[in-house]
């Protein structure tokens, strides 16, 4: 068993098992137990989980990586409207053809490294989001989005059962995948794509990663060739992006552009650099986060601030309702904003390192000198 | 004794930087298992030189062989997998890995090449190259580091950790910029006795250095460069009394 994963992963692993798969019991009271943010919580912690394969491992900062969560996206839903209603087959197709796509992209864009490669991928990423609006209406449906029809062959399903009426939705062999059980068929997808991403990190693979974003030039001096090893960090990340993708167009089926916008490959930047770039656990909780704050930030009104800021005086508590409200509704950003500068200053690896230091604080014989096994601070891109 | 196995051959190397002519006909010989010194004022060329070698550099003519392979025209990473290691000027080293896995890296890269696909196996697994690493620690005087991070080692460690990641690939030639540079007195004494028990295991170093008196500790033989050509060649002592050497040294401006 040691040789297979060690005791603290094997302690991590469960760990976060648990939490993932008792998420609708302590969100609760948060306001967040609701299945259709839980399973955001999900698909975006995959989206994270996989990006930092790439920048948090081998430091290359990829601009432009919800093209292939957008490709992944298409992809399922081709899947649903030419064979099958199944979530498998949908996200065979998401991970594979972003896979392509990523291999196609990284190929280009990893001929550079540092700024140079942040900017070659968004430029892809740009692209491939105006042609989903222009020239490829015909795959993608331009600006409507596309969506399930009545009309969709779905070879293998109209083969198999007798169609139904009204649109179809997801399933897991035949097992309707709503509620709840879309919420667990993601969580194990989450618990899933976290187990492999442990592995890539503990395994010489991984190590590789993390010698190049060390030092690139002591990794070609030292005998490797370091492009295959930045390509493959490339592709894995992309194929999360697509898993991602596949099983948000699962859970909305509806697949518009907007998810291949730059606005959402900087989402996916900002999830893993408030969690922690380089650690297992800091994207997830950047994405979490990230997620929460879009979803029940934006949701707060005026009313339940007035209700919140009920016990001042009146006028006071107009003030406060005043200026409260900056920060909530559509102001959610600003809040985001400042949470995410604050961070960024104090807690350079983010709340990962937040994490650390109060755990650092409770084992008074290890605060001398930083133990190596812990990622560096400041994420920083190749040179 | 057989024929002398020449290991490395700068042959009629020419490097020109626009007008500078920084290298300029260099000739080298480098033999099997022997400490070949390359000597000279600041701004000879010889760190170019050694930039030439590793494939840094492509030279503006001329080629380097080493054991009947071209150099000229691979890249780094081919090079060190023919069996060449280098130690940086200024180390070079994984400093947000540990020291263990800094030497473990070399080690993994010796044994499986420039590329491998082996993301589902553990480090932990790896126990014959761990093994290793804690070995050449040890050999170095490192033992007691082995879990720290590399970036808090002190400079001297750091160049000693550096010497491992190169020993650790058994190479076959072993390139020194500059060892002992910025070292104390008590440091470069360590440094010259780990190279001195490493030259008793038979390994080729090419070494550039300022310091005489590491250069007379080491080299069984010395190149003396000045202004991009080699002014003399030989053993220590034909170096020594070389009157065109003592004048590329006390200043001589030609």
């Amino acid at each position: 068993m040691s040789t297979f994963m060690s005791r603290n992963d094997l302690l991590l692993l469960i760990g976060f098992t648990i939490a993932v798969l008792t998420m609708p019991l302590w969100l609760a009271p948060f306001g967040a137990g609701y299945p259709d943010l839980l399973n955001r919580f999900a698909i975006f912690a995959i989206f994270a989980i996989g990006f930092n394969i790439l920048f948090g491992l081998t430091g290359y900062l990829s601009f432009g990586h919800a093209a292939f969560f957008g490709v992944g996206s298409y992809a399922a839903v081709w899947s649903f409207k030419l064979l099958s209603m199944d979530a498998l087959p949908a996200l065979l197709f998401a991970v594979v053809i972003s896979a392509l796509f990523a291999l196609l992209i990284g190929f280009l864009s990893l001929r550079r490294s540092g700024i140079y490669f942040s900017i070659l991928t968004l430029a892809f990423a740009q692209m491939s989001y105006n042609l989903a609006y222009s020239v490829l209406t015909p795959i993608t449906n331009g600006e409507t989005g596309l969506q399930l029809t009545l009309r969709d062959p779905r070879v293998l399903d109209n083969a198999l059962f007798e169609a139904g009426p009204g649109l179809p939705s997801p399933t897991l062999l035949g097992m309707p995948l709503q509620g709840f059980e879309a919420f667990y068929f993601c969580a194990a997808l989450l618990i899933v794509a976290f187990f492999l991403a442990q592995r890539i990190s503990g395994s010489p693979f991984g190590m590789m990663l993390k010698g190049i974003k060390s030092n690139q030039t002591r990794m070609h001096y030292t005998g490797f060739n370091t492009r295959p090893y930045t390509l493959a960090a490339f592709v894995i990340s992309g194929m999360y992006a697509g898993l991602a993708g596949g099983m948000l167009a699962i859970v909305d089926p509806l697949v518009g552009a907007e998810r291949m916008q730059w606005t959402a490959s900087g989402e996916v930047v900002l999830m893993t650099i408030l969690g922690g770039a380089g650690t297992l656990l800091g994207p997830v909780i950047g994405a979490w986060l990230i997620k929460y704050f879009e979803n029940i930030f934006s949701a707060i009104n005026d009313v339940i601030l007035a209700r919140f800021w009920s016990f001042l005086p009146d006028g006071v508590s107009d003030a406060m309702v005043q200026i409260t409200s900056k920060f909530v509704g559509d102001g959610w950003f600003l809040t985001l904003g400042l949470v995410f500068v604050l961070i960024v200053i104090f807690l350079p690896g983010g709340v990962m390192e937040g994490v650390r230091r109060i755990a650092d604080q409770f084992r008074p014989s290890r605060r001398s000198g930083r133990p190596a096994n812990q990622a560096r601070p400041h994420p920083r891109p190749a040179e | 004794m057989a024929q002398p196995n020449i290991v490395l051959h700068v042959a009629d190397v020419h490097k020109r930087f626009g007008g500078l002519h920084a290298l300029a006909d260099i000739d080298l010989q480098v033999e099997e298992g022997t400490t070949h010194a390359i000597i000279g004022p600041n701004g000879a060329g010889k760190s170019t030189l050694l930039n030439v070698i590793i494939g840094k550099l492509a030279p503006t003519s001329g080629q380097v062989v080493f054991d009947g392979a071209v150099l000229t025209g691979r890249k780094p990473y081919q090079i060190n997998q023919l069996g060449i290691a280098r130690v940086f000027q200024t180390p070079e080293i994984f400093g947000d890995l540990s020291v263990l896995h800094n030497v473990m890296i070399p080690a993994l890269a010796k044994r499986d090449g420039a590329f491998r696909l082996n993301m589902l196996k553990n480090l932990n697994a790896e126990t014959t190259i761990r093994d290793e690493a804690l070995h050449m620690l040890e050999d170095v005087g490192m033992s007691g580091h082995v879990d720290m991070l590399a970036s808090s080692l002190s400079r001297g460690d750091k160049r000693r950790m550096e010497l491992a990641m190169c020993l650790i690939q058994h190479p076959r030639l072993l390139l020194l910029d500059e060892p002992t540079a910025g070292m104390s007195r008590h440091d470069t004494n360590t440094t010259i006795e780990l190279l001195q028990k490493i030259k008793q295991r038979g390994m080729t170093k090419v070494i550039i250095e300022h310091d005489m008196h590491v250069v007379f500790s080491l080299a069984d033989k010395i190149s003396v460069l000045a202004q991009g050509r080699i002014i003399a060649d030989g053993s220590p002592d034909d170096v020594r009394g070389n009157p065109a050497v003592q004048e590329a040294y006390l200043g001589g401006t030609h």
